[in-house]
């Protein structure tokens, strides 16, 4: 399905959302309270059909974090890509989205590990690449450590 | 011997012959000879060394031949530890307690960059030890990312000869000068 | 450990056991906590981080041509395609045409690496299975690729044999007599393996109908590769955003629908044939040209996010660079198959045996370093 009616599908479901498209994909924009429904409807709705979540990252920016969510349908072999903006730095919380795709249960405890953000409903929220008794989340912008890092 | 006598393999070999300034008696030589021919290793390959290391004990680079006759899963029965691959925070507390399980007389070859130093994963990297040995005492260095089979041979020679040199007379010191 | 346990609850007759990551069947530093009733295996919680080295935020700090060589250290069975999937998100960001030479020679070395990696897998697996003859006879074919890639590109493993917008250097002259002569010599040699382990009653028991691991479940988990293959899960890249030569080739894309160990493993042989009569379409017919467009010094991509899929030898992998225009990017993330296979293993081991659990991971191919990055 093109970009154009993937966009007209998704404005229909959530008019608020932000859709903007590059050369690659349709990226669509919401807030962290919608992203959940929107991810939902984009997974149950017979039109688009997206199973397959093929990766789930955050990033950050410097006054907010971003979390990217890569889809693609099995069916009809289309790709979107949803991205939630969460603007609380002291203490980020987002929807989880292990009830829609059970394989993003360990991109979350990976992004939980190195980011902090935290993910409501998750299964089980552990730590899975550091210790548990490590400090501070490495993949900040913000972090420094003296003891290991050698800094070039 | 001491650090600054172990010169290069010529003169280790002249002092094997001449004497020098270690004594090697009959039972000496016995022991060291058979010590050095029939080294065991313990099945310790973190990342990539480990397929080298695995092609050099297959049938082209065929390392048995020197005495690695088998890769023994427990400490408690092998003889040296290849450190292969990269040791991260975590994983130095799992090195340090394998060394201690294994039995004396024992040996510690550093096989690759990031065993002998961190390699390249030494600079920004906040989860990577860099060097084995700031975990355990080693004895060979092999340089390489990932060093041949051909060098991981000559690695193991260079720990033959290291053992050959000793004494059961005098305990071997590791951590003298470490 | 205790914090491990809490989150384990025990009935009577249970215990909890931990693989560790020293282990000979682990391939690699993994461990896993088992929580085990005699010998079946009730919950497998595998615990990662022993090899974690944090190449997502060292790359914020190298520029592109650095990147590549951190990640050949990453699936290093698959290491050119990694590379590969780096160079071309450049140039695609760029928007730069590399010449159909470039676009063949990557493919076919694209193959003789998955060739190699799957030659790999077969003897560890057979090792785990217990029959050590394929360690040897898996080791023997897989250096002569080997010495193809050494005297092309001077590595055995780690190649780094592609630059953004190209090829470091030009391939030998001797490499197409090399490549037929090893397809004429494996072509041989792959009977072998069938006649060695494949129809193998032992081993034919201690695979069929042990995983299982269905259609859904390898969608809903992200298992791609051989691994979500062999359920049926049509995952190809090559077949489905092809990139590189991958358009102008016929080949098959091989799927099974049981599911189970045996499916997984047969999807390995099968594509090692698919390899050979891919590679055996393009060798005659490499286009003159040069190897290499000249790039800029610097290499600085415009603002945005760039994704680049291929398909490595265990899956499907990823290459999400998100640049602000300097010359190194922003945020660099690399989508592992290996990660997401990992994510199934629960699901596919509950209620077999500890020796299952061994034959299940061999079959699913794991690379340790690749998940934790």
């Amino acid at each position: 399905m093109e970009n154009e009616k993937l966009k007209e599908i998704v404005i229909a479901y959530m008019p608020v959302a932000e859709v903007i498209a590059d050369k690659q994909f349709l990226n669509i924009t919401v807030n962290d309270d919608q992203i959940h429904n929107l991810a939902k409807f984009l997974k149950n709705s017979p039109e688009t059909c997206f199973d397959y979540l093929f990766c789930e990252s955050a990033i950050d920016y410097n006054d907010h974090f971003m979390m990217v969510y890569h889809l693609d349908s099995t069916k009809y072999r289309h790709q979107i890509v949803i991205k939630t903006k969460i603007t609380n730095r002291e203490t980020p919380i987002v929807d989880s989205v292990c009830d829609i795709w059970i394989g993003a249960e360990y991109h979350e405890r990976e992004i939980f590990d190195l980011f902090g953000i935290h993910f409501n409903n998750h299964p089980d929220l552990r730590k899975i690449f550091l210790d548990n008794d490590w400090v501070g989340f490495p993949l900040r912008k913000d972090y420094t450590d003296f003891v290991n890092i050698v800094e070039r | 011997m001491k650090e600054e006598d172990f010169k290069d393999n010529e003169t280790l070999e002249l002092f094997k012959k001449e004497g020098g300034n270690v004594l090697l008696s009959t039972v000496d030589a016995m022991i060291n000879w058979g010590r050095s021919n029939s080294i065991w290793p313990l099945t310790f390959a973190t990342s990539c060394c480990g397929i080298e290391m695995m092609a050099a004990g297959a049938s082209r680079h065929d390392f048995a031949r020197f005495g690695i006759e088998v890769y023994r899963a427990s400490p408690r029965q092998a003889d040296v530890i290849v450190i292969a691959g990269t040791i991260t925070n975590k994983m130095a507390p799992v090195l340090k307690r394998l060394y201690d399980q294994m039995a004396d007389p024992k040996y510690v070859i550093a096989m690759g960059a990031c065993a002998v130093s961190g390699g390249p994963f030494f600079y920004n990297s906040y989860h990577v030890i860099k060097g084995a040995d700031h975990v355990i005492p080693v004895d060979v260095y092999i340089p390489g990312c990932p060093p041949r089979p051909e060098a991981l041979l000559y690695g193991v020679m260079q720990l033959q000869r290291k053992i050959k040199l000793e004494t059961i007379g005098k305990q071997n010191d590791i951590a003298s000068d470490f | 450990m205790a914090e491990n346990l809490q989150n384990m609850l025990l009935e009577e007759q249970e215990f909890s056991i931990n693989m560790g990551p020293q282990h000979p069947s682990t391939h690699g530093v993994l461990r896993m906590v088992l929580k085990l009733k005699g010998e079946t295996v009730l919950e497998v919680k595998p615990q990662l981080g022993y090899i974690h080295r944090g190449i997502e935020k060292m790359s914020e700090k190298l520029t592109y041509p650095q990147i590549i060589h951190l990640t050949d250290r990453l699936d290093y069975l698959s290491a050119h395609i990694l590379n590969e999937a780096v160079c071309l998100t450049v140039e695609n960001a760029l928007e730069v045409e590399v010449p159909e030479r470039v676009k063949y020679i990557r493919t076919i070395m694209d193959e003789l690496n998955r060739i190699a990696s799957h030659q790999l897998w077969w003897c560890a697996f057979g090792m785990d299975l217990g029959a050590l003859t394929t360690f040897f006879y898996g080791l023997r074919d897989r250096e002569k690729i080997l010495d193809i890639f050494e005297e092309s590109c001077g590595a055995r493993l780690l190649l780094s044999y592609n630059v953004p917008g190209g090829l470091m250097n030009d391939i030998h002259p001797n490499f197409q007599k090399r490549v037929k002569d090893f397809l004429k010599y494996f072509k041989k040699k792959l009977p072998e393996y069938d006649a060695l382990l494949t129809g193998n009653p032992i081993m034919q028991q201690r695979t069929k109908g042990i995983g299982l691991l269905t259609k859904e479940q390898a969608v809903a988990y992200g298992v791609t590769g051989p691994s979500g293959r062999g359920s049926g899960f049509s995952c190809d890249v090559r077949k489905h955003q092809p990139y590189s030569a991958y358009s102008k080739v016929n080949f098959n894309e091989i799927l099974y629908t049981e599911g189970d160990t045996f499916a997984r493993y047969k999807v390995r042989i099968d594509e090692m044939w698919e390899s050979m009569s891919i590679i055996e379409q393009l060798i005659d017919n490499i286009p003159e040209g040069d190897f290499a467009i000249k790039m800029k010094p610097i290499i600085k991509l415009p603002v945005g996010e760039y994704y680049q899929r291929v398909e490595a030898a265990r899956g499907e992998f990823g290459v999400f660079v998100i640049s602000d225009g300097n010359k190194t990017p922003y945020r660099m993330k690399f989508r592992s198959p290996n990660f997401s296979n990992l994510a199934a293993i629960n699901t596919m081991a509950k209620n077999q045996k500890i020796a299952d659990l061994i034959a299940i991971g061999g079959s699913m191919d794991f690379v340790i370093p690749d998940m934790d990055r």
